[in-house]
């Protein structure tokens, strides 16, 4: 169902690292990735696999799940080791027509192909374990000392958590017009790919007018409903670390600082 | 001496009146590109009107006739071009007092996509109280509570997508009374509503009025739901052209004709077949029936 698409796929569970705060949750990631680029043979993957995997264990998110979410990523992963296989100078180990395997591009390709997963199953944990609504909130209260330097952070955060309530209403709509316009005799399916740019001109110049409609009254609502900025705005749920988030936190720094011994 | 108490009176009850419009004009100005003005229209004009607190006043109007822009008007969305606006005794004119006023008249509009903002019910319902700076206890308070009014506290943690548009409204209604308002201007609520949402919808309002004496109104085009009322306001091209109760504006059938409105179905059928008095309501069509066959 069109209704029920969700950006980021979050995965409900009542986990430990579900409830943990979204500012932890992100700046962990953040020292996750961090600490990924910091060593640079395979004894660094030990500790960084198994506090990936401790997550995981903690997060209660089946591995079949985290599977699926490295499939976007599948032919970028196997294009990058490919080339890393085969075109790394080095000792030849194997050898057909024009391909030559080295002992250094074996261990470049597994080396990168095995960061890049570990990289993309990490920052993914976080939007498995986090909805959107609680990112947004996260990021906003993180970012809040931006502030200073006139960055707009509370409508930025605003704005994304807007789009994000009207990411599905405007999918909707787009479904509606398409059918509407095939209704009367549009053709979205054959001819060449501009062919079918062009043929979706007649979706997209109504779809931004509503969008822009829309825009309209959901300002003036929120107008009526007193809004008028960030400014002394209070939360139904406002973000408070617990007992929780100031452990994970010292388990992040002992993690990012041990992972900077490593060779 | 009397007739300068009675004056006096007559001013004190003015003055106790939660809305009230003082000579109020308000022109929408078209300006071309190089800002000269291109056409005016006055959509309000010269309009006087006061509605007491707990009342429950329908306005009724063709397309144009400046209903919405009315609205508008009693939460200082708009603001009079001349005369003057007062809310509980406040100027929508008054900047300061612009967030007070919108804590007392709440808005619920027309489509009921457009004025839901969270992606949770409950975090909608608390989008007001979080302007207005509620503290957070009091603010879970304030929501379960308005979710409970409106029958949707088992469903808080949904998303609004899910809902139906009768129930997206009452999300909405929710969301002003967790702003404690005093008064709930609802404009055409109904208009992007099946029948059944329709029914929820008007009977929220008229139990809000009746069980908590909130001040309700109500624009709309369907007559039907007019007849609860205590008084409906008829406006044309800005102006009151018609007032009084639901019995005294329906008994003058024609007028409302000629203004391009219909006579609610029972209304109607009554007078077709010639009965006696203006009949509001099914159970008086019976009635009145049952009467003529005798």
């Amino acid at each position: 169902m069109i209704r029920d698409i969700t950006i980021g796929q979050y995965y409900p569970s009542e986990s430990v690292i579900h409830r943990l705060d979204a500012r932890i949750k992100f700046i962990g990631t953040i020292a996750y990735v961090i600490a990924l680029f910091l060593f640079d043979t395979f004894w660094g993957f030990l500790p960084a696999l198994f506090w990936l995997g401790m997550i995981i264990v903690l997060s209660d998110i089946p591995l079949r799940f985290i599977a699926k979410g490295l499939k976007p990523i599948l032919f970028l992963l196997i294009f990058l080791a490919l080339f890393n296989l085969f075109l790394t100078p080095g000792e030849v180990i194997a050898e057909w027509w024009i391909f030559k395997i080295t002992d250094k591009g074996l261990e470049n390709a597994g080396f990168m192909a095995l960061r890049l997963m570990l990289l993309v199953i990490g920052s993914s944990l976080m939007t498995y374990t986090t909805t959107p609504s609680q990112l947004t909130a996260g990021m906003e209260s993180l970012f809040k000392p931006l502030g200073v330097f006139k960055v707009p952070v509370h409508e930025v955060a605003m704005m994304m958590s807007i789009a994000l309530r009207f990411i599905p209403i405007l999918l909707e709509e787009t479904d509606k017009i398409m059918k509407a316009q095939q209704a009367r005799g549009a053709d979205f399916e054959s001819g060449n790919i501009f062919k079918r740019a062009k043929a979706l001109i007649p979706v997209l110049v109504p779809l931004f007018v509503s969008a822009f409609r829309r825009a309209g009254e959901l300002a003036e609502a929120m107008e009526a409903r007193c809004y008028h900025g960030g400014k002394g705005r209070t939360k139904l749920h406002p973000l408070k670390f617990a007992a929780r988030d100031y452990i994970s936190l010292v388990l992040i720094v002992g993690f990012v600082v041990g992972m900077g011994f490593m060779p | 001496m009397l007739p300068c108490i009675g004056q006096e009176e007559a001013r004190i009850e003015r003055d106790k009146a939660l809305v009230r419009f003082e000579n109020v004009t308000f022109e929408y100005i078209r300006r071309d590109e190089e800002g000269n003005v291109d056409s005016i229209t006055t959509a309000l004009d010269d309009l006087s009107l006061h509605i007491k607190k707990g009342e429950f006043v329908a306005i009724l109007g063709s397309n144009g006739s400046g209903k919405s822009t009315f609205a508008r008007h009693i939460n200082a969305l708009l603001k009079p071009t001349e005369g003057k606006v007062l809310i509980a005794g406040m100027d929508t004119g008054d900047d300061d007092k612009v967030l007070d006023i919108r804590q007392h008249a709440g808005m619920v509009f027309q489509n009921p996509d457009n004025q839901i903002i969270a992606e949770t019910i409950e975090e909608d319902v608390a989008f007001g109280p979080e302007n207005m700076g509620v503290p957070t206890a009091e603010m879970r308070q304030r929501v379960d509570d308005a979710l409970k009014r409106v029958g949707l506290y088992k469903k808080r943690l949904a998303s609004p997508n899910r809902l139906s548009g009768g129930q997206k409204q009452k999300v909405a209604i929710a969301g002003i009374l967790a702003m404690k308002p005093e008064c709930i201007i609802f404009d055409e609520p109904t208009a992007m509503l099946d029948p059944s949402g329709r029914r929820m919808i008007v009977e929220t309002a008229q139990k809000l009025n009746k069980k908590d004496g909130i001040t309700i109104i109500l624009i709309t085009h369907n007559m039907e739901e007019t007849v609860g009322a205590d008084r409906i306001i008829v406006l044309e091209k800005g102006q009151i052209v018609m007032e009084g109760t639901p019995r005294q504006v329906f008994s003058k059938g024609d007028r409302l004709k000629e203004l391009g409105m219909e006579l609610p179905v029972v209304t109607e059928l009554a007078q077709r077949i010639g009965l006696s008095g203006c009949v509001l309501t099914r159970e008086e069509f019976v009635d009145a029936y049952k009467k003529a066959l005798r």
